[in-house]
Parts: structure tokens; sequence; C-alpha cells
């Protein structure tokens, strides 16, 4: 292990103290490591699961689906892990961590936020493309940011759009955030015109506070979410529970009222 | 000495050991040297070095021009309220720089008073390299005016007594006396703020976004490297760390340099 890898592994540990503390007690504490993306609706889910499984509490590890990766593959103790990106679930299944294959329980797509105010007088996602807009992107290094990119240049080849479209509209960036909730943090303050975020990112409460503009299915990017059981966990069964709750039919309404789609429902 | 007494001491400094100095040996070894040498020209690299160069050194500038006056009426009055104005200019080093960034836009952003004056005239702050250049000097400032103040308040009074029954004016015995004697305090007090300034992340990223060229200083680089090529990161961090490291190292040196030069001056008289 090199000596970058052996910290990240310290700041993982320290990262996952309830992980770390509980090993196996008596009241059985179920780890979920989630996306930060899915934190309201998880938190929610969460609470349905512990009504359902009386003398288990949930707990949950939200951050981005990179780092709570990179955690795992340093030993982190957890039960379940649900990804914002096949990306990162894909390495975890690499290093062998799951108790079985992955499953996509939601899907998240791109939209286009405006301050309340709209001090740009936005109206179509044409207008992103005009001059002196302050528009701001995820950086393209994360999962949304490069969904962004995608989204500009598919914009680009469709009817009705200036075929230099993406160039114009990249030229009115005026910030890479380094996750997609400081976009959302810059349009809410009214600081940009108006940014690329996750539709699940518009969350009930900060709706008032933004506009929301929708990018056609064609043009946009559909982010899927897979989540599995770990077969580390010292309560297999409970995380078994927990991924069927996730994909089951309780889950789709909690998941569609935070703006996330689950998938098309089994025939 | 006890043996305890040593084996006390003996943890403390293994234990800051450990600590301190076994992350920026992993940092520094990360990378064999001819791997850093190659990445040296990246553009990402180049470019971030650029504006961290420029915009701490014009922070670094603003904060003596605005500082020294604060550590001058500081060192040598007493007046009310002084002690509020002490916790005001201490306040940055120990706040979190993400809530000085959020501040600085609710103070200076396109929704605040003086960002609508601004507005009139065509002028907006954030996303700039100004705001970089605010957001550090924000941070930074507390270096410079405490090692300063420090610096003017250990002037020997005699010195000042001796300026006065010459019918110095109190700017003359300012300029000429004290600034002189409290120089390698300032001195060192622009280098610790330089040096804050050029590792200067939260305000900056808050208060003036990411945007490589304009706003996407070394330690911003860095971080964003980090999601992509963490080869990368590591490099720009070996720098930034070589570079922290000299500003230091300088500021430790120089009192020598000066006891060697003024050593110099006496054996010429």
């Amino acid at each position: 292990m090199s000596p970058l890898r052996a910290l990240l592994a310290l700041a993982a540990i320290g990262a996952a103290p309830v992980a770390a503390q509980t090993g196996r007690p008596a009241p059985a504490v179920l780890t979920v490591f989630a996306a930060a993306s899915l934190t309201d609706a998880f938190e929610e889910l969460g609470a349905l699961f512990q009504r359902g499984h009386p003398g288990i509490t949930v707990r949950f590890n939200f951050a981005g689906s990179q780092q709570l990766a990179a955690q795992l593959e340093h030993g982190a103790s957890a039960d379940v892990f649900a990804s914002a990106d096949q990306r990162w679930m894909a390495e975890v299944q690499r290093q062998g961590l799951p108790a079985g294959e992955p499953v996509i329980f939601a899907h998240n797509r791109l939209v286009v936020v405006l301050p309340a105010e709209n001090p740009a007088r936005i109206e179509r996602l044409e207008d992103l493309a005009r001059p002196g807009l302050k528009l701001v992107l995820a950086a393209d290094a994360v999962p949304a940011g490069r969904y962004s990119r995608e989204v500009l240049r598919r914009l680009s080849r469709r009817p009705g759009f200036a075929s230099d479209y993406e160039r114009r509209a990249l030229a009115n960036v005026v910030s890479e955030e380094e996750n997609v909730k400081g976009v959302v943090a810059k349009v809410q303050l009214g600081e940009a015109d108006a940014g690329l975020v996750y539709r699940s990112d518009v969350t009930p409460g900060i709706a008032r506070r933004l506009r929301v503009l929708d990018i056609p299915a064609a043009a946009n990017i559909v982010a899927s979410y897979p989540i599995v059981a770990l077969a580390a966990s010292g309560h297999p069964a409970a995380a078994r529970a927990f991924v069927e709750l996730a994909r089951g039919p309780d889950a789709r309404a909690i998941l569609a009222k935070h703006g996330l789609m689950p998938p098309p429902a089994a025939p | 000495m006890g043996i305890g007494y040593r084996l006390l001491l003996g943890l403390g400094v293994a234990g800051l050991f450990l600590l301190l100095g076994l992350p920026l040996a992993a940092v520094a070894t990360r990378v064999p040297p001819s791997e850093l040498l190659a990445r040296m020209g990246d553009p990402m690299l180049v470019e971030a070095l650029r504006l961290s160069l420029v915009t701490s050194a014009a922070a670094t500038a603003l904060v003596v021009v605005l500082g020294l006056p604060v550590a001058y009426l500081l060192a040598t009055r007493a007046f009310p309220g002084k002690r509020l104005l002490e916790v005001l200019i201490d306040l940055p080093m120990v706040l979190p720089p993400t809530v000085a960034g959020f501040a600085l836009l609710l103070a200076f952003g396109r929704n605040s008073l003086a960002g609508r004056s601004l507005a009139l005239l065509g002028l907006s702050i954030p996303f700039t390299t100004l705001a970089v250049v605010l957001a550090q000097a924000f941070i930074a400032a507390p270096f410079f005016i405490s090692a300063t103040r420090a610096g003017l308040s250990e002037v020997d009074p005699r010195y000042l007594d001796a300026a006065a029954t010459l019918r110095a004016s109190p700017a003359h015995t300012l300029l000429r006396v004290m600034l002189p004697l409290a120089f390698p305090s300032m001195l060192a007090g622009a280098a610790m703020t330089w040096a804050r300034a050029l590792g200067e992340f939260g305000a900056t990223i808050t208060f003036a976004g990411n945007l490589p060229g304009v706003t996407q200083t070394m330690p911003l680089a860095v971080y964003i490297a980090l999601q992509r090529d963490v080869d990368a990161a590591v490099a720009m961090s070996v720098l930034l760390l070589a570079l922290s490291v000299g500003i230091l190292l300088s500021i430790r040196l120089a009192p020598s340099w000066f006891g060697l030069l003024d050593r110099a001056r006496a054996r010429r008289r």
C-alpha cells in the first residue's frame, strides 16, 4: 500500500465512525453508504425501513460516490452501497465487495436552474448561448459536469438551436464548481444567471428560490443509480431487505417526490 | 532530566511528526521526481501557478497598504473599542474559510448593496480575479497586522523619546525610526500573509468560483485534479509545498540575515 493510499484508508475509517464503532452490537445497526444526491430520499426510505424492521437502526454515510467507493475499498465496513454512477459501482465490484449483482433502482436527469428572480430573463434553453450571461457548471471531472457538457453538445445538434450553441454557452461559463451542490448554491444566491444540475438537486426546501427549465428527453442524460448489499455485511438479511425496499413499490413514490425517476415498473 | 520527562518529550515529538511530517512526506514521495519534473509543464499547472503568484502578491500588497495604519494605531494608541477591533482582525484566522467566502458574497455579491451600486458602473466582483484577491486578503490579513503590530510595539520607547527631543514630527519618527526598526517583523508578517494567501481555498471557491485562468488558483486546481488524475494533483501539491516551505524557511532565516547585515554595517562605521 502506498503512503497516500494508507492515508486515504485512514480518512475512510475516520469518515465511517458509525461502522467502525458498532462492530456487531446487540441493537442491529444497518450502515448504508449512499451517494450525496440520495440524501433526502434515503432519509425517508430509512425511516420507512425502520418501521418495517423493529430493532434495526439504519445509519447513513452520504458522500460523493467516488469517495464512498474509496472508503469501501480501504476497508470501511458497510452493509449496503448505493452509487450515483455505474462507474463507481463497477469499481466496488472489481474489488469483489458486493454480495450479488447490483440493481438499478433510480434514474436522474439534468435540468437548467435559474434564480427565482431570473435576472437574465432566460425563458428558453436557447437563451443560454446569449453573450454576457453567467452560466455555472460542475467541473468536467465530476459526473454532473461531464453530463452537462454532453447535454449542451446534444442540444446544439437539435433543430432550432444554432450549430455553435455549445461553444457560445460554454463561453458564458463563469465557474466550474467542484461539485453539483456548488452550482445549486451559486444559482440559489442569485450570483449566477443559470446552472445545470440534477433534477433531484431541486429539493423541496429550495424549490421556491429556483426556476427550472426542463431539457427535452432526447437531448438529456439519464444517470442510473445502482444499489447492492455488501458481502462483508454483519446483517445480510437486513441488507438484502433494504435493497428490496429501495427497488420496490413503496420506494417509487419517495424517489419521485425527491426528483428521482424510478425505473419502469416490472411487468 | 528524569527518564519519564524525556519519554514524554519524545512521545510529543514523535506524535507531532506522525501527524504533520508523515502526510507531507507521503505527498512528496508519492510520484518519482522525474515524473514530477515532466508534469511541471502541464498547462493546467502553469496557468494555476501564474494566477496564484499574481493574486497572492496582489493580496499581500493590499493587506500591507490597508493593514499598516491599523497595526500602527493598535501599537501606539489606546482608544475605545480597541479590543473589539482586535477580535475583528483575528476573526478570519479562526473562521471557516467557506463562511468567509459566503460573507464576502453577501457583502459584495450581485444582490448586495455594494454589488448593486457596482452594477450601475457595469462592474461585478464574484467570479473575477479581483474576487480571488479579496478572498485571499480577507483570510490572510491577520498575519501581517499582528506581526507588524508586535514589531512596532517592541520599538524601545527611548528611541521615540530621543526623536521627540530632537523635535521630529510623529510622521518623521514613524518613517525614520519606527518602520526601520520594525521592518524585520513587517517582512515576516508580509511573508506569512503571502504564504497563507497562496494556500487559500475555501473562501476563493465560494466567493470567486473556479475557472481556469481567471479564478482557478493552485489549491483549487489541486482539488479538481484530485477527482481526475491523482498524479497531476500530487505534482501541484509538491510545488505548492515547496513554495510554502521556501517562504516559511526564509522567514526563519531572515533574522540571522538581518543580524549579519547589521554587523557588517557596524564594522563599516
